[in-house]
């Protein structure tokens, strides 16, 4: 069914926002007529990836973009935002081995030679983090003004023996998240001149692969669904896959891991942490059986000290997310459109 | 006092419960239902519904939002000026939330996609700012109550340039107060006053108010535990039919308010009676610059071409819009045929929905006031 809402005759920023419009968007246009990919999970299921059975494993295969500004941010740059939203993407599907990345370079006529080379050693700085490499890769330039800067183009495969994909879910299921949420978004929001912030916010990216291989490890099968919460942030995440799965989630909003300055900043914005976006995070959704094992394996690396059980699956007004507060509950919206600080 | 502290201090939800509890006694106490009470500020209406305060409400109890978004009650003709001046070429600067407010035709985000210049900007200084870096005059739209005003006022004491004027759309509350109480089939028994401007005017600028209307009002501030307190303060006050000024905000808020602030505030601002969307005309509800500071007054400065708005047709749907009564308490979003449907953030129709202390916008954001009581977690 065609969202009436999101049939504009030209493409504005909310369609590359996370949200409703964006999906709405890869539904009538990008997905429409490639039909599924026999036994396994393609672009009509909207996942962070696609798998192809092959044998007795799956080929798991997804594709990422990058634009962003400025291209250097208090604890990351472009490069590798790019290395870890590929392995990341990878990771969510339960191939934490990624095999191999490739990435193309598309530049803008008069762009520094010196920030290419830093934003490569970067990237390769972070394919060694991920325990993965660049094997191939595209070059182009564009004439001034016809682009700005530098868009990295990826794509990552890896192998496994199981697929995780962000529909498991059913009631009585939990939900956790590896870490402090908010992080990315605000510290790249931060840098905005106009808003003369002094934080020491940085960003989280980091690839996740080593982390969600402990958890797979801890939870075997009884890991059911994993969403890295990007764009939208925790609030994105969790309506799809409550939306995918059928299944209303309750999140105790006080379980939510935030750090005190992402709180501060928050705050003073008038932005929900939990619309922003993370880009060392993951959301696992887990059979009550297992949430402890995978708890305590998640806190034990590096990367899920701050890790939490935050959300339970439940039957009632599936496809929503009911955010316990504490003194009351509200119902979670759909983040659309871009971060605006509130201002008023 | 670590971030810890000071939620233990008034973001702590088992006080939280038990001043539900409280409120929710005290509103069967009154043996009638419902009994409706105003708050008129966007940002307790922000955070009543963040912190989903509207689940836990008693049902005896009905909590409307008033006329309390500074940049919703903007009216029309003062939109419209903004755009015929952004129109004729001058630059605007103006808060993100102004763009999109609807005029008569087109609101200034609409201007500029048409090649107007405007400019958002996050305060007063910064639009002082950008007439500084050039010669071309820059006009400010100014909004806000009479807490934001009190920066406006200070940045023309301070000397601006001379390129720099205001439009302003600046409204003052305690006014639209009275207006709402008098409102035929307004059945208000008691109002919320907003602890940040009672922390300028002091909250004995509600008296006159109480004795005129003999309605209680209590001054509140905007964490959670503030609001439940103030809430329960009403109730008992309407229960006991002693009406008088209640300080639940005492932290911030004196009887004399701050008396430097309204100094600069009047010093610059004269009330003076004028339109709020949607509500009605408000007698010294709007802020004008004073004669003195008429150099700096965009209406007096600038030939403002409001005729060349009108060959525009009007958007069919803006007839349906509600804004007005929601304002004025007589309606909730949920009555409006539009809410959610034709007007959503991306295409607002009424301002309410523009403004992130919109009545609209905030029911949108945080899902309205669903029924959640009955989802029960699996232990």
């Amino acid at each position: 069914m065609r969202n009436p809402r999101f049939v504009d005759p030209t493409i504005t920023l909310k369609y590359g926002a996370g949200g409703g419009a964006m999906r709405a968007l890869i539904e009538q246009v990008f997905a429409a007529g490639f039909g599924e990919v026999t036994g396994g999970i393609g672009l009509a299921q909207m996942d962070d990836g696609a798998a192809i059975p092959i044998g007795d494993q799956w080929l798991v295969i997804t594709s990422d973009s990058h634009v962003v500004h400025p291209i250097y941010f208090p604890g990351g740059d472009i490069g590798r935002l790019a290395v870890c939203g590929t392995v990341n993407d990878l990771a969510m599907m339960g191939a934490t081995e990624p095999l191999a990345l490739t990435c193309a370079a598309i530049l803008e006529e008069g762009f520094a030679r010196a920030d290419l080379e830093r934003i490569w050693a970067s990237i390769r700085s972070a394919c060694q983090e991920a325990g993965t490499t660049i094997v191939t890769g595209d070059t182009k330039v564009m004439g001034r003004g016809e682009l700005d800067g530098i868009v990295l183009s990826t794509t990552g495969v890896g192998l496994t023996r199981r697929v995780v994909p962000d529909c498991g879910l059913r009631p009585g299921d939990l939900l956790l998240v590896t870490g402090t949420i908010g992080e990315h978004g605000l510290a790249v929001l931060a840098t905005r001149a106009e808003l003369a912030l002094d934080t020491s916010l940085a960003s989280d990216v980091a690839p996740l692969n080593g982390l969600v291989r402990d958890a797979l490890a801890a939870g075997g099968a009884g890991i059911v669904a994993m969403k890295d919460p990007t764009r939208g942030g925790l609030a994105s995440a969790l309506h799809e896959m409550a939306d995918k799965s059928g299944v209303g989630i309750v999140l105790d909003e006080r379980a939510v891991p935030v750090r005190d300055e992402t709180r501060a900043v928050s705050e003073l914005l008038g932005i929900d942490p939990l619309i922003v976006a993370n880009e060392g995070k993951a959301v696992i959704g887990v059979r009550r059986e297992v949430a402890d094992a995978v708890l305590a394996a998640l806190r034990a690396h590096p990367l899920g000290r701050s890790a939490a059980i935050v959300g339970t699956c439940v039957a009632e007004r599936p496809g929503s997310v009911i955010v316990e507060t504490g003194f009351g509950r509200r119902l979670l919206a759909e983040p659309e459109g871009e971060l605006q600080p509130r201002i008023c | 006092m670590s971030d810890e502290l000071a939620q233990l201090k008034f973001r702590d939800p088992a006080r939280g419960i038990a001043l539900e509890e409280a409120l929710a006694a005290r509103a069967r106490a009154l043996g009638r239902s419902p009994v409706s009470i105003m708050h008129v500020c966007g940002s307790h209406e922000q955070a009543i519904a963040r912190f989903g305060l509207r689940a836990a409400f008693p049902l005896e109890l009905d909590v409307k939002m008033g006329p309390g978004c500074p940049v919703c009650v903007t009216d029309v003709p003062e939109v419209d000026e903004a755009v015929a001046l952004a129109q004729q070429g001058v630059r605007i600067a103006t808060y993100g939330d102004m763009l999109r407010v609807p005029g008569t035709s087109r609101s200034l985000a609409d201007a500029r996609a048409a090649g107007a210049r405007v400019e958002v900007v996050y305060g007063v200084e910064q639009a002082v700012a950008l007439a500084r870096a050039s010669a071309e005059p820059l006009v400010f739209f100014a909004s806000g109550f009479e807490t934001t005003a009190v920066a406006t006022a200070a940045v023309l004491l301070a000397g601006p340039p001379e390129n720099f004027s205001i439009l302003s759309a600046h409204k003052y509350i305690p006014p639209v107060m009275e207006i709402v109480a008098e409102m035929p089939g307004s059945k208000i028994e008691g109002f919320l006053a907003a602890g940040h401007a009672a922390a300028i005017t002091g909250w004995g600028v509600f008296e006159q108010f109480v004795e005129r209307h003999h309605v209680p009002v209590v001054v509140a501030g905007f964490e959670p535990l503030d609001i439940l307190a103030g809430l329960v303060r009403l109730v008992e006050l309407i229960g006991a039919g002693t009406p008088e000024v209640a300080n639940m905000f005492p932290r911030c808020v004196t009887h004399d308010g701050n008396l430097a602030a309204q100094r600069v505030l009047w010093r610059v601002f004269e009330p003076q009676g004028g339109r709020w969307r949607g509500i009605a005309h408000v007698p010294n509800g709007n802020l004008r610059l004073r004669d003195e500071f008429a150099g700096w007054d965009a209406r007096r400065r600038f030939d403002i071409d409001l005729a060349a708005l009108l060959d525009d047709v009007p958007p069919a749907l803006v007839g349906q819009c509600q804004c007005g009564d929601i304002m004025a308490g007589i309606a909730s979003p949920n009555d409006c045929e539009l809410f959610g449907k034709a007007c959503t953030p991306d295409a607002p129709v009424g301002a309410c929905m523009v403004s992130s202390e919109g009545t609209c916008k905030i029911w949108h954001q945080y899902g309205g006031v669903p029924d959640l009581r009955q989802i029960r977690r699996r232990a």
